[in-house]
């Protein structure tokens, strides 16, 4: 076999915990390829221009796009081989990726495989939701932050989490006006530092609300709004109609869980971390041994936290091929797993911890069942 | 109407990149080459990107990575082509499509 076809670890996926995954193999000796469908690596860390938070060994105080760089530079000077304009298209049962790149299909074979494929935005739907002017609030944040264009003047956002936060703030510092922020649910879901800093420049957050229609000939010029009660049935009396031209939809992320679901990893549905998403367990292992999982596609969570995911898939699957000793893995595990619990703090942390250990109870319940069943 | 964005309190835009032009719709479009075709072309002020084949409804730009398919032009005679994904380069004819 052409040495170009076969690898020893395969990583889909260039964000950030891509980026780590492939950094940590590679450090322990492991011959790594990373492949991303996008011309430039780093997922969606070049749109965050805001400081994360967290401890300062998370890179607290750093802009998101500052960690990517750092990344970039570490994957130049390692020794992994980096595949852009890459789509992975198939999971074969004998560890075969399908790749498609420049109109050529090429097989890669790989004894370990991380993927680290990221989400994708929920998307809502009401009446005049696919007009021109309605985008994802992370499509927004990538035209804004990314390319320096500012696809509306005058923005309802749609969900108080922390996206819709941060990028209504961004569409601010970008020069666009804020009309307000609808929740349907009666709190703030995002953090309140994120809240307090629009409402300080005069943006309303309502509570209570939702979107019922996009209004407009060919793109949006209008959205209307009315308050909910706990059961979500609409207050017609309280509608109101904003002149807007732009309405962004911020209600959640769900893992791309496709190409696991092709590679018969076990999915189980997680509601808090986005939907259905690959099983896992501790060690970032598949219910399919040769292959690992991290990031947003193992659960909705930070970059900070898809970091540290990403560096133990990859030092796990290092150790699975035996490049790193027993007593070093459980060393720099240990000290992931730390981190991770750190990052897992907090009344938002708290939740996403209790998801994480369901999900290693439903792995090992499945390993159980399928182990007395007698097969794999 | 250009909907570039000018002043930012941390990002630089304008630093170093090579302008160029490509046709929208029979429309002189300018657009930096590498940028995503879709950038250039919200830049000009254009949300319509294509109708849809039945209902004839316009669809523009939804999730800016390839994945919902809402921004497909003809770009070059290749229909279908995920504008939010592909960079600009000098002299492409981009056109909306039904589908």
């Amino acid at each position: 076999m052409r040495p170009e076809t076969e690898t020893e670890l395969a990583v889909v996926g260039a964000g950030p915990a891509g980026l780590c995954a492939a950094i940590e193999a590679a450090r322990r000796g492991v011959r790594t390829t990373l492949v991303d469908e996008n011309p430039r690596p780093g997922g969606q860390l070049f749109k965050q221009i805001h400081k994360f938070f967290g401890s300062h060994r998370h890179g607290a105080g750093v802009r998101g796009f500052r960690i990517g760089e750092e990344l970039l530079a570490e994957i130049e000077r390692s020794d992994v081989r980096v595949l852009l304009d890459t789509v992975v298209f198939g999971f074969h049962d004998d560890n075969t990726l399908g790749l498609y790149r420049g109109g050529t299909v090429l097989p890669l074979r790989a004894r370990r495989t991380v993927l680290a494929t990221g989400a994708l935005e929920k998307p809502l739907t009401f009446r005049g939701w696919t007009l021109p002017g309605v985008m994802g609030a992370g499509a927004v944040q990538t035209m804004i932050n990314l390319h320096g264009v500012l696809p509306g003047a005058r923005v309802l956002m749609v969900g108080s989490g922390n996206v819709g936060l941060i990028v209504a703030y961004q569409l601010i510092q970008a020069g666009a006006t804020v009309v307000a922020v609808v929740e349907a649910l009666p709190a703030v879901s995002g953090w309140h530092v994120h809240a307090a800093k629009i409402r300080r420049l005069g943006v309303p957050v309502l509570l209570s609300h939702t979107v019922l229609e996009a209004r407009g000939g060919d793109s949006v010029e209008q959205a209307v709004i009315a308050p909910i009660d706990g059961r979500c049935r609409i207050d017609g009396r309280g509608e109101r109609r904003l002149d807007v031209d732009l309405v962004c939809i911020a209600v959640g992320l769900r893992p791309l869980s496709e190409l696991a679901e092709l590679a018969r990893c076990r999915l189980g549905f997680v509601a808090p971390l986005g939907g259905f998403l690959p099983l896992h367990d501790e060690t970032m292992k598949s219910s399919r041994p040769e292959v690992y999982v991290a990031g947003d596609l193992a659960g909705i969570e930070e970059a900070s936290t898809a970091m540290e995911e990403g560096k133990l898939a990859g030092l796990s699957a290092a150790r699975s091929l035996g490049k790193l000793s027993r007593r070093e893995y459980a060393r720099l595990a240990e000290e992931i797993m730390d981190n991770l619990a750190e990052l897992r703090l907090g009344s938002f942390g708290e939740e996403r911890r209790r998801c994480k250990d369901e999900i290693l109870l439903r792995y090992r319940s499945l390993n159980a069942a399928e182990a007395s069943a007698g097969g794999r | 109407m250009n909907r570039r964005i000018r002043r930012h309190p941390i990002l630089e835009f304008d630093t170093g990149r090579a302008r160029v032009h490509i046709t929208v719709n029979g429309r002189q479009v300018e657009a930096f080459a590498g940028e995503p075709i879709a950038a250039a072309i919200l830049a000009a002020g254009i949300r319509v990107f294509r109708r849809t084949a039945r209902l004839d409804s316009p669809r523009g730009v939804y999730c800016a990575i390839g994945r919902c398919t809402d921004c497909v032009m003809t770009v070059d005679g290749t229909p279908s082509v995920r504008t939010c994904v592909t960079p600009v380069e000098d002299g492409m004819v981009v056109e909306s499509q039904r589908v």
